[in-house]
C-alpha cells in the first residue's frame, strides 16, 4: 500500500554502508573519525562494565545469603547478608503499574494532539507535555510526598472498598499512601512527556494517502484512526513506551523520597512497603563501607541486565510486528 | 467622579505605604538600640578572644555526620572570622562517609555519630603515620520523638512504651499503656503510625542501643544502624522522618532535636523513673551525658552512655557525635589548623554556642580530657 512512500521509521538508520568513497581527503577524517567514535563508545562501555563486574563479583563472593532470594540488605554488617528479591519486585511492579497509567494516557494525548486539536491548540498543548520531562525528578519526589501522597488516601479507601476482592488493591495496613502504587503513578506521570512525543511523531507520519484513502471509502475520523493510525504507529508507540519504561525502571530521587521502603514483598500495592533497585542504592550508598558498596553496584549490575532483557524484548516484538505496518516497505 | 475616586485610593494607599514604612524602619531601629544597650560586642569579643588561631593556615576539610552539622557551621563561622586566612571545609554527609574519607586520607578530621569499629581503627594506621584515629567526643544531643496526634498537646512515655509503639505491638493512640503514662489526657483512637528510617543512620543506632538498654524484652533486636523491627512506615532521612510525622495525623518519629523545634514538632517526655517526665532539651541531655564513662583506651575517648539513668531532668536517649583525628602522624600542613579548631570547638566558648542551638555540651570533666588529647595530637 505504502511502498511508495519512504518514511525512515523503523528502518534501520542509515548508518554504516561504507561502500562509495570518493576518496577524497574529507571523507577519510570523517570515516575514520565516526568508526574511531564507535569503537571508543563500545570500549568505554565494555570498561565500565568490567569495572562493575569485577566489584560485584567481590560482594557476591562474601555474601552470606542467597544473593536471587534473601529478603534483606545487611551489607555493611558482618558477615554480610543481602539480596535482591524485593527490590526486583518492587522495580518491575511499580514499573508495570506506570506503563498501564501512562500509555493509554500518552496515547490519547498523541492522538488528541496529532489528529483532534484545533491547530492553535494543539501546539501549547504538545509543548507542555514535553516541559514535563524538564522537571528535575527531586520536584517530582518532594511534589509527590507533599501533595500526591496526601491526596491519594480517598483513592486508595475507594479502590480498596470496591476492588479489595482482587488482592492486589486489598489495603491490609493503616497509613499514608508511601505504596508502590503512589510510586506507579508518580512514574506514569514521570514518563508521559517520553511516551507521548514519540508517540505524536509516528502518528504525524502516517501517511496522507493511507489516511484519504480510508476517509474516501466513508471512514469515520474514529475509523481512520483504527485502521491507518494505529497499525501504522503501532511499533512506534511501542518503542516509545520501552523509552518510558526505561525511565521507570531507573528512577531513583521521586522514588526515595515517596517510598516507604521495606524489605518485604507484599502483593498488597496500596499497603506501604517494598522497595527498588535505583531507590535502594541511593538510600544506602551514603552510610555504606567499601564492601556495601561493591554489593550495590552488584544490584546496579542486576536492572543493568534488567533493562537489557526489557530492550531485547521489545525489539522481537517491533521485529515481528514491522511487516504488518505500513512503515517499511 | 471616577477619576476622583482613584486618586482618593492611590492617596490612602500612598498614607498606608508611609505609615507601614515607618512603622517598619522604628521597629527595626529600637531593635537594633537594646542590643548595643545590652552590649552585642560581647559574645563576639568573648568568642575571639577563646579563639586561638597559633600557627593555622591554609585550606582544612573536614567530612561526616549531619547529625553535629549546624553545630560544625557555626563553629567555622566563629572561627573563620577570627582566624582571617584560613578556611575550614566541612561537608556534612553522614557518619560512615566522614570515616571512609578520613581512612582514605582526604579529610583532616571526621566528623562521626558513633565510635570507630577495631578494623576501622585498623584501616586508620595506614593514614596516621605511627599513630592511629581516635575518637573525641564534641557533641551530643537529644534525640526527640515527635508525635502528630490531633488533640494531644502532652504525651509522657516510657522505653518499653516507645519500643511496643516502634515494634508494631502497640496499635492506637488509646491503648491502655498509652493511657497509664498520660492521666488526664483524651488519647483519639488513632492508629498509630511510626516512622522510621529507611536508610542506615548513626540516629537509628542511638535509639535502638537506647531501647537495648532500657526497654527489656520489649526490644530484641540488636542496636544497629540498620532499622530491625517489622512494621511501621519508614522515609530517608531525618528531614523526611519529619516532614511525614508533621504532615500525617497518629504519627510518631524519631530526628534530633533541631529538627523538631525548627518544624513545630512536639515532643515525647521520657518516664525514665525519675520523679517526672523529662523533657527534650539541651540541657536535659547534658545531664544524661554526665553520666557517661569514657570506654575508649589511651588518647581515644569514645564515651560509654548510661541510657538506664534516673537522675532528675536526665534526658537519656542522647547521641553523642565525636571528631575522629589521628593521635599521631596528622599531616603537617594541616596539623596546626586541626589543633587550633578543635581547641576552639572544645573550649568554654565553643561548647556554649552548643547549648544555644538545641545541642548538649560535653560535661566538664571529659572535656577537660579532650583538650589534653588535642594538645597532645602530633
Amino acid at each position: 500500500m505504502a511502498s511508495t512512500t519512504p518514511t525512515q521509521i523503523d528502518t534501520a538508520p542509515p548508518v554504516a554502508k561504507s561502500g562509495g568513497s570518493t576518496g577524497r581527503a574529507g571523507d577519510k577524517i570523517f570515516a575514520g573519525l565516526s568508526k574511531g567514535s564507535g569503537i571508543l563508545l563500545l570500549v568505554i562501555m565494555a570498561s565500565i562494565a568490567a569495572f562493575l563486574t569485577y566489584r560485584a563479583s567481590i560482594a557476591l563472593s562474601k555474601n552470606e545469603g542467597n544473593f536471587l532470594t534473601t529478603f534483606d540488605w545487611n551489607a555493611s554488617a558482618n558477615p554480610p547478608v543481602f539480596g535482591i528479591a524485593v527490590l526486583l519486585f518492587g522495580t518491575v511492579v511499580s514499573s508495570i503499574v506506570a506503563m498501564a497509567i501512562a500509555v493509554p494516557i500518552a496515547v490519547g494525548i498523541a492522538l488528541f494532539i496529532s489528529h483532534y486539536a484545533p491547530r492553535k491548540l494543539a501546539a501549547p498543548l504538545a509543548y507542555t507535555v514535553d516541559l514535563l520531562a524538564a522537571v528535575p525528578s527531586i520536584i517530582y519526589g518532594i511534589w509527590g510526598a507533599l501533595f500526591l501522597v496526601p491526596q491519594l488516601n480517598g483513592l486508595n479507601l475507594w479502590l480498596d472498598e470496591y476492588l479489595g476482592w482482587t488482592y492486589v488493591f486489598d489495603k491490609t495496613q493503616v497509613g499514608v499512601a508511601r505504596s508502590l502504587f503512589t510510586v506507579g503513578i508518580l512514574l506514569a506521570i514521570m514518563i508521559l512527556p517520553i511516551v507521548t512525543s514519540v508517540s505524536r511523531e509516528v502518528f504525524l507520519q502516517v501517511p496522507r494517502m493511507n489516511e484519504e484513502a480510508a476517509l474516501a471509502l466513508g471512514a469515520t475520523r474514529w475509523e481512520v484512526i483504527r485502521m491507518s493510525v494505529l497499525p501504522f504507529g503501532r511499533s512506534g508507540v511501542i518503542s516509545a513506551s520501552m523509552l518510558g519504561l526505561g525511565r521507570a525502571l531507573g528512577e531513583t530521587m521521586a522514588v526515595a523520597t515517596v517510598l516507604s521502603p521495606s524489605f518485604l514483598i507484599s502483593g498488597h500495592i496500596l499497603d506501604p512497603g517494598g522497595g527498588t533497585f535505583a531507590q535502594n542504592i541511593a538510600a544506602k550508598f551514603d552510610e555504606a563501607n567499601e564492601f556495601g558498596r561493591d554489593a550495590l553496584i552488584a544490584s546496579g549490575l542486576v536492572l543493568f541486565l534488567l533493562t537489557l532483557l526489557v530492550n531485547g524484548a521489545a525489539r522481537l516484538i517491533i521485529a515481528r510486528r514491522k511487516d504488518f505496518s505500513g512503515a517499511n516497505a | 467622579m471616577k477619576l476622583q475616586r482613584k486618586n482618593m485610593l492611590r492617596a490612602s494607599a500612598l498614607g498606608a505605604l508611609v505609615v507601614s514604612g515607618a512603622l517598619v524602619l522604628t521597629a527595626c531601629g529600637s531593635d537594633d538600640n537594646t542590643k548595643t544597650a545590652d552590649g552585642s560586642a560581647k559574645p563576639s569579643a568573648a568568642a575571639a578572644g577563646d579563639i586561638k588561631c597559633d600557627d593555622a593556615k591554609g585550606k582544612l576539610l573536614a567530612s561526616g555526620s549531619s547529625a553535629q552539622k549546624n553545630a560544625i557551621e557555626l563553629w567555622i563561622k566563629n572561627y573563620m572570622a577570627a582566624c582571617s586566612g584560613v578556611e575550614v571545609n566541612y561537608k556534612s554527609s553522614s557518619s560512615g562517609e566522614g570515616i571512609v574519607a578520613f581512612n582514605q586520607g582526604t579529610v583532616g578530621f571526621a566528623g562521626s555519630d558513633s565510635a570507630l569499629k577495631p578494623e576501622q581503627v585498623e584501616e586508620s594506621k595506614k593514614i596516621c603515620t605511627g599513630g592511629q584515629g581516635i575518637d573525641l567526643p564534641m557533641v551530643g544531643g537529644p534525640i526527640a520523638l515527635g508525635f502528630n496526634v490531633a488533640g494531644v498537646d502532652k504525651l509522657n512515655l516510657d522505653a518499653a512504651t516507645v519500643a511496643n509503639i516502634f515494634n508494631d505491638k502497640i496499635k492506637k493512640w488509646d491503648d491502655e499503656a498509652i493511657k497509664k503514662l498520660n492521666p488526664g489526657v483524651t488519647l483519639p483512637s488513632t492508629a498509630i503510625q511510626a516512622f522510621h528510617r529507611s536508610d542506615d543512620s548513626g540516629t537509628t543506632e542511638n535509639l535502638t542501643k537506647y531501647l537495648k538498654a532500657t526497654a527489656g524484652d520489649a526490644w530484641p533486636y540488636e542496636a544497629a544502624k540498620k532499622w530491625a523491627a517489622p512494621g511501621g512506615q519508614s522515609a530517608s532521612g531525618s528531614s523526611s522522618v519529619a516532614a511525614q510525622v508533621k504532615q500525617v495525623d497518629g504519627a510518631i518519629g524519631y530526628f534530633e532535636l533541631s529538627f523538631a523545634s525548627s518544624q513545630n514538632i512536639k515532643t515525647v517526655d521520657l518516664n525514665t523513673g525519675a520523679a517526672a517526665p523529662v523533657k527534650a532539651s539541651g540541657e536535659n541531655a547534658s545531664k544524661a551525658i554526665a553520666a557517661a564513662k569514657v570506654a575508649g583506651t589511651g588518647s581515644d575517648l569514645a564515651l560509654k552512655l548510661d541510657y538506664t539513668t534516673k537522675a532528675e531532668g536526665a534526658y537519656p536517649l542522647v547521641l553523642v557525635t565525636y571528631e575522629v583525628v589521628c593521635d599521631k602522624g596528622n599531616k603537617a600542613e594541616t596539623l596546626p589548623t586541626v589543633k587550633s579548631f578543635l581547641n576552639y570547638a572544645a573550649s568554654d566558648a565553643g561548647q556554649k554556642v552548643l547549648l544555644e542551638n538545641g545541642y548538649a555540651p560535653i560535661p566538664a570533666e571529659i572535656n577537660t580530657k579532650v583538650r589534653e588529647v588535642i594538645n597532645g595530637l602530633g
